[in-house]
């Protein structure tokens, strides 16, 4: 399964829907929504912390919390 | 203050201009207070609205929801709860930067929800153009329902707007909730919440379930009913979810309508910027040559005000001996409160010129890039990315260092850096090591270029860094606390910083030290003078028996009151004292008199030589560091018939002050941000006993 942490640096993905429930309360009000494109920017030098931006936010997260969001390389439609 | 002030309380979103905004609605007319129960201070101004109205105006720490993770945030939540009725604010003004105006309008529909009359000031709006954004704002306000003000707190603009909108809000009093979250995730659970109380809005029920925070006004009834709500966990975080997206999903479609952006013109620095910050090894080699920087900086420019302050003090207290009727009160301010005040000031220069730096660092954004770069190092020490800038703040004064970890989330990792900061080299230590080192250390260059001196002072303090960072990591194998660790920094845009913003910063780290160490220094001077200048029955007579033994050996004036001093020193209390723990103290290589000073240390560590140049009786007159270098440079050891102050004492004493917890406010702002004596009763026993084997060690092997 891919995870952020599985991107590369720069590349994009999208939030699945199923890992709603291991985000992180405080990261979703943060704007990391599932569905919502998600840029991995930067990984610092020791690999960890990674640095996200999605909806706006740029945002630093351990890779724990990173490796617990799922995500698809490929935009899904929502309605 | 008076009673028809609006109580006016700024939200939002870190680093979106609330202090800024607050700084421009109060200029100069501020204070800071703090919270009753929780030690997180609290910045109160006034605002002058109108001719006849005026508004109290607290900034509140930065939050992205209502929702805490620290204790800085938690101030947000237990305010607009009413935690304490009397505090609570009549209108909220939600402060959002323009550009990530969705993530901003989180937090402004969960306070709409609260039915508290709320303003909402969009900022940095100079920055639109360049971003490409357009905003409808007429139709922002209607579907926002609220006053809506487009403000740059930056360029002063937008100001009279945003008082004259609190004005109008505060009259209408009328708010009604933004997202009604009942219906939408679950209708039976959310009416059965409502019917609890009729007093509270659906959403502060809802808060007080989720947050087990409850007003001052709940009853011990309503309480009950609403810990039934509490029994299913796994459902109230679920439901918090459901929520977020429910209020996202909101907030999309009304800035669907309101809110325009032109991607083709944004642009920024950040890219380029962060690419050369965040590289993993230029990013290092700046963050090490900029802290090389800042250190070089606060010893050149510091030394001329602290000289100025010590020459002053010195001056007032001679003048105040000279010029007061003689007696125990003029001594006490000469001899007490003086030098007492001046111990507190002397620190300022280097503590408001590091905070300088760390403002400027923070208001850049760069300060977030060293967390990102650090986190990972300091996680192997049981710290955080957060934990830099405290370790960097200690070596100014350990004080402002340990409020500054409020923002870390974690409370094991908080703890450890509150525990930790001590070791680092802070300013009072300097004097102790200048000393020294000038008495032990030649004056000489190693390679023709290096001076030894100064290399010896560097090692000092990359052994407290390096004290630190062991000590962290033991502590992080040994504390069993289990907390939910969780990590997340937003990384801002880069700006250059504002001037106002930064003195406004300084100001105020620097008064948090002079009110909080300063009280302590202040009362344990006056104590110590007190011992010293008292004894028991016997030390009355000192005065007069040595002027007996010495008439036949012809002393000047001036050298019969210097010995007069010197033996009143060793036969006060605090001389009994010294004579008390001296067999402790012999391991060390140390004697009585180098026993009282490490007592008097305890105001602050650089009472040291203040001390001994009373003790080697050198005339506070002419008190400069020359002659009580010579004085302890001549100081002879009977024992050996050998100098004092050889290179084992010397050593064995920087060891013993690099590593004793020998400064009392210090623990007093470890007690309170601990909330308990145990954790500074363990600093100061654990780095004492540090720092006692340490030096013996160092004296033995030396001597
Ligand atoms: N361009 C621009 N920058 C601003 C404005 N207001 C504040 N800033 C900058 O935004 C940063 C954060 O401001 P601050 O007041 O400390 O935000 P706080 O964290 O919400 O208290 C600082 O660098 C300010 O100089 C504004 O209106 N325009
Ligand atoms: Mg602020």
């Amino acid at each position: 399964m891919n995870t952020i942490a599985s991107l590369h640096k720069g590349e994009i993905g999208y939030i699945s829907e199923e890992s709603l429930d291991f985000i992180p309360l405080k990261l979703l009000e943060m704007g990391c929504l599932p569905g919502a494109e998600v840029e991995l920017v930067q990984i610092a030098p020791l690999k960890d912390p990674l640095y996200i931006c999605v909806n706006g936010s740029h945002l630093a997260i351990r890779k724990e919390t990173a490796l617990q969001i799922q995500i698809l390389k490929s935009e899904i439609l929502h309605v | 203050m008076s009673k028809n002030d609006i109580k006016v309380a700024l939200i939002g979103n870190p680093n979106t201009g609330k202090t800024s905004l607050f700084n421009q609605l109060t200029g100069l007319n501020q204070k800071v207070g703090n919270y009753p129960g929780v030690t997180v201070d609290k910045k109160l101004g006034v605002s002058k609205l109108s001719s006849t109205q005026n508004a109290i105006i607290t900034d509140l720490p930065g939050t992205y929801s209502i929702n805490p993770t620290s204790i800085d945030e938690s101030i947000v939540l237990k305010t607009l709860l009413k935690k304490d009725i009397k505090e609570s604010p009549d209108v909220i003004l939600v402060v959002a930067d323009v550009e990530n105006l969705k993530r901003n309008l989180l937090l402004f529909s969960q306070i709409k929800d609260l039915e508290i009359p709320t303003v909402l000031a969009i900022n940095m709006v100079d920055q639109m153009n360049r971003k490409g954004i357009t905003i409808d704002l007429s139709l922002l306000k209607k579907e926002l329902n609220t006053e809506v003000v487009l403000i740059s707190a930056r360029k002063n603009e937008g100001i009279k707007d945003v008082k004259a909108a609190i004005i109008r809000c505060h009259v209408a009093a009328k708010a009604s909730p933004l997202c009604g979250i009942n219906n939408q995730i679950d209708p039976d659970y959310f009416t059965k919440l409502k019917e609890i109380s009729p007093n509270y809005s659906l959403y502060e029920l809802w808060l007080m379930v989720t947050q087990n925070n409850y007003p001052e006004t709940v009853t011990k009834e309503e309480k009950e009913k609403l810990l039934a709500f509490k029994k299913d966990v796994s459902k109230l975080k679920k439901y918090q979810h459901k929520e977020t997206i429910y209020r996202y999903q909101e907030i999309n479609k009304i800035l669907k309508k309101t809110y325009i952006v032109d991607k083709s013109k944004a642009k920024d620095l950040r890219g380029n910027l962060d690419r050369v910050f965040t590289h993993k090894i230029f990013g290092y080699v700046f963050f090490v040559f900029l802290l090389l920087a800042i250190f070089q900086s606060i010893f050149d420019w510091a030394t001329l005000p602290m000289d100025l302050i010590d020459g002053t003090f010195a001056e007032i207290s001679d003048f105040a001996k000279s010029n007061l009727p003689a007696g125990v009160l003029t001594d006490l301010l000469s001899e007490g409160i003086i030098p007492g005040i001046g111990g507190v000031l002397i620190f300022i220069p280097q503590i408001a010129i590091l905070f300088l730096f760390i403002a400027i660092l923070e208001e850049t954004g760069y300060m977030s890039r060293v967390v990102f770069l650090m986190d990972k190092i300091m996680r192997r020490f049981g710290m955080n990315g957060k934990s830099v800038i405290p370790l960097i703040s200690g070596t100014a004064c350990a004080i402002p260092a340990i409020m500054a970890t409020r923002t870390i989330a974690s409370w094991k990792e908080r703890l450890i850096t509150i525990l930790v900061t001590p070791f680092t080299t802070c300013s009072a230590r300097l004097p102790v090591y200048a000393i020294l080192i000038s008495l032990i250390i030649p004056d000489i260059k190693i390679f023709g270029f290096l001076n030894l001196q100064g290399l010896v002072l560097l090692s000092l303090y990359a052994l407290g860094f390096a004290t630190a960072i062991i000590a962290a990591y033991i502590l992080h194998k040994t504390l069993k606390i289990k907390t939910k660790s969780f990590f997340v920094v937003e990384m801002p845009n880069y700006k250059l910083p504002s001037v106002k913003n930064v003195f406004f910063e300084v100001v105020e780290k620097t008064k948090s030290f002079v009110l909080e160490a300063g009280k302590i220094i202040l009362a344990l001077s006056v104590i110590l003078w007190f011992l010293a200048s008292n004894g028991p029955a016997s030390f009355d007579n000192v005065e007069k028996n040595t002027i007996e033994n010495t008439a036949n050996q012809n002393f000047s004036e001036k050298e019969l009151q210097q010995k007069i001093a010197s033996i009143k020193l060793e036969n006060s209390y605090i001389g009994i004292l010294g004579k008390t723990i001296e067999p402790v103290i012999r391991p060390l290589g140390y004697d009585w008199k180098i026993g009282i000073a490490l007592i008097t240390s305890l105001a602050a560590r650089e009472v040291f030589v203040g001390t001994l140049s009373t003790i080697y009786s050198v005339a506070s007159g002419d008190e400069n560091t020359a002659t009580i270098k010579q004085k302890m440079a001549s100081e002879i050891n009977p024992d050996t018939g050998k100098k004092r102050f050889n290179f084992p004492v010397g050593m064995s004493l920087m060891v013993f002050y690099a590593f004793a917890m020998q400064c009392m406010a210090t623990l007093a702002i470890v007690k309170r941000e601990t909330k308990t004596w145990k954790w500074p009763l363990i600093q100061l026993f654990g780095m004492g006993l540090l720092a006692y084997i340490a030096s013996f060690i160092t004296y033995q092997i030396l001597s």
